[in-house]
């Protein structure tokens, strides 16, 4: 369960989420919408801990993510608290991130055996089952930038879900493919999702992916949830006029 | 020419003093670099502050008043003198460590911060981020720099001349340069090859090491086969 609460973010005076509050129950696949400045990764970067909240809390399986308890207290997060939240949540950026000094192999080991403490052999063996998944098996000593970026984006899907995470965030992870290797990336998703009780929640501008993988899609507008329901009805019959117009403006453009 | 023999014997018996003095102030340099430029950017501010007050002393000072310091005010001050050699690579290694430090601080700010940000969503540890995930991409981008730091050493050993340590310079001045005064032109002419030479050893060595480093980034010499396997493959 994860649970927003009277979140605040800001960046100097500009402020991007205002109190907000929102639970995504376990398992639930959420997709968050909106125009660009909107707040979506601002959330997803929350919950990943690469920024911390300026109010509010935040809470991922009943653990504070910005914060920790000292003496009855709530003090913000220390390096360590952060580390060991982070353990349960993975994260794959639109920009793929992987590590050019590495192999694939070396890629979806490093964590694994240096934050989880599994043996070589285990690591190894997790590695090869995720790259089949991902359908990459063969290129498992190959250099990151002889993939492309489809095959790359698929290695860093690969990499997260080697930390076993009880929460997947994906932050525009198609964005910077080209066309023609979207699919084979949403198609990898998708089974991800049925084969899967993680919890994920997207940013996407995908609109058929969001309808079809989404439990729950969230539209926000100026750091605040403006509509929330199940995608066949904010796609088929949205109520909010921000929310109309938004997709009336994204269908067009796709 | 008449005596380039001699000439030629009599520098090279500076060689070893010279190519000391330069392997060992590389050795020191490097190390520096490193512990400083790392210091520069630690999260705690003495440190930050200990490490600058080092780069900025030692950058902003004369080396030859640094190393006339090490020889003559030391000796007097504590009682105690340093092998001459020892002494110079010392002060050479300082030297050099001052500027290597903002080379090595400026390669690893220069790593792009997604690099960061995939490592901490990987949940590693500040020191894994930094050993295992940034120092290694930061490295490529400092041998450039490095070189010429490199050999800015290596033309910095002929102040060891001023103290009595017989490298290439010295010799040139010390020995051949009184014995043979009308040919002075060629003397030096040659002293300048010497250094010529081996700063071409260095820029080797270090355009060597700089493709080893970007190959495996997977960049360099190695781009036209990482362009046909992308265009190639879905």
């Amino acid at each position: 369960m994860i649970v927003f609460d009277g979140v605040e973010k800001r960046f100097g005076d500009n402020v991007v989420l205002s109190d907000l509050d929102f639970t995504v129950a376990p398992g639930e696949h959420v997709t968050l919408i909106g125009p660009s400045g909107s707040g979506k990764t601002t959330i997803l970067r929350l919950l990943m801990s690469l920024e911390a909240v300026n109010a509010g809390t935040i809470t991922v399986a009943g653990r504070y993510l910005s914060h920790m308890e000292k003496g009855g207290k709530l003090v913000p997060a220390d390096e360590k608290h952060s580390r060991e939240v982070r353990k349960h949540i993975g994260m794959v950026f639109q920009q793929f991130n992987l590590f050019p000094n590495m192999t694939v192999r070396g890629n979806l080991i490093e964590a694994p055996t240096r934050v989880l403490g599994l043996s070589k052999d285990e690591a190894n063996a997790r590695a090869e089952e995720l790259l089949d998944l991902v359908g990459l098996r063969e290129k498992i000593d190959e250099h990151p930038s002889r993939l492309s970026g489809g095959q790359q984006q698929r290695v860093a899907i690969a990499r997260a879900l080697a930390m076993r995470p009880d929460v997947l965030l994906l932050d525009e992870v198609t964005s910077a493919l080209d066309p023609e290797l979207v699919a084979g990336v949403l198609a990898l998703l998708r089974d991800i999702g049925e084969t899967t009780d993680i919890t994920i929640l997207c940013v996407t501008h995908e609109m058929g992916f969001a309808r079809d993988f989404s439990h729950r899609v969230m539209m926000f507008d100026g750091g605040q949830v403006i509509e929330d329901a199940p995608p066949q009805r904010l796609f088929s019959a949205p109520e909010h006029p921000r929310t109309k117009e938004f997709l009336k403006a994204v269908l067009e453009r796709g | 020419m008449d005596n380039l023999a001699t000439f030629l014997s009599v520098l090279a018996q500076g060689l070893p003093e010279t190519v000391g003095a330069t392997v060992g102030g590389i050795a020191l340099t490097i190390v520096l670099s490193f512990a400083a430029g790392l210091a520069l950017l630690s999260p705690s501010r003495p440190v930050r502050v200990i490490s600058r007050i080092y780069v900025e002393g030692l950058r902003g000072t004369s080396e030859v008043v640094q190393l006339f310091w090490i020889f003559f005010a030391l000796p007097v001050l504590v009682g105690f003198e340093i092998v001459p050699i020892w002494g110079g690579i010392l002060v050479l290694g300082l030297n050099h460590g001052a500027y290597g430090a903002e080379i090595v601080r400026g390669a690893i700010q220069s790593v792009p911060r997604a690099q960061y940000e995939g490592a901490l969503a990987l949940s590693l540890s500040p020191a894994q981020r930094m050993f295992r995930v940034i120092l290694p991409q930061a490295v490529v981008e400092m041998i450039p720099p490095f070189n010429n730091l490199f050999i800015q050493l290596l033309k910095s050993t002929s102040i060891l001349s001023f103290v009595f340590i017989s490298e290439i310079t010295r010799q040139a001045t010390q020995i051949l340069v009184p014995r043979f005064n009308p040919q002075v032109l060629q003397i030096f002419l040659l002293l300048l090859l010497f250094y010529l030479v081996l700063s071409l050893v260095i820029t080797a060595v270090m355009r060597f090491l700089e493709r080893k480093a970007a190959a495996r980034l997977g960049r360099g010499p190695s781009e036209r086969a990482r362009r046909a396997a992308v265009t190639g493959a879905v």
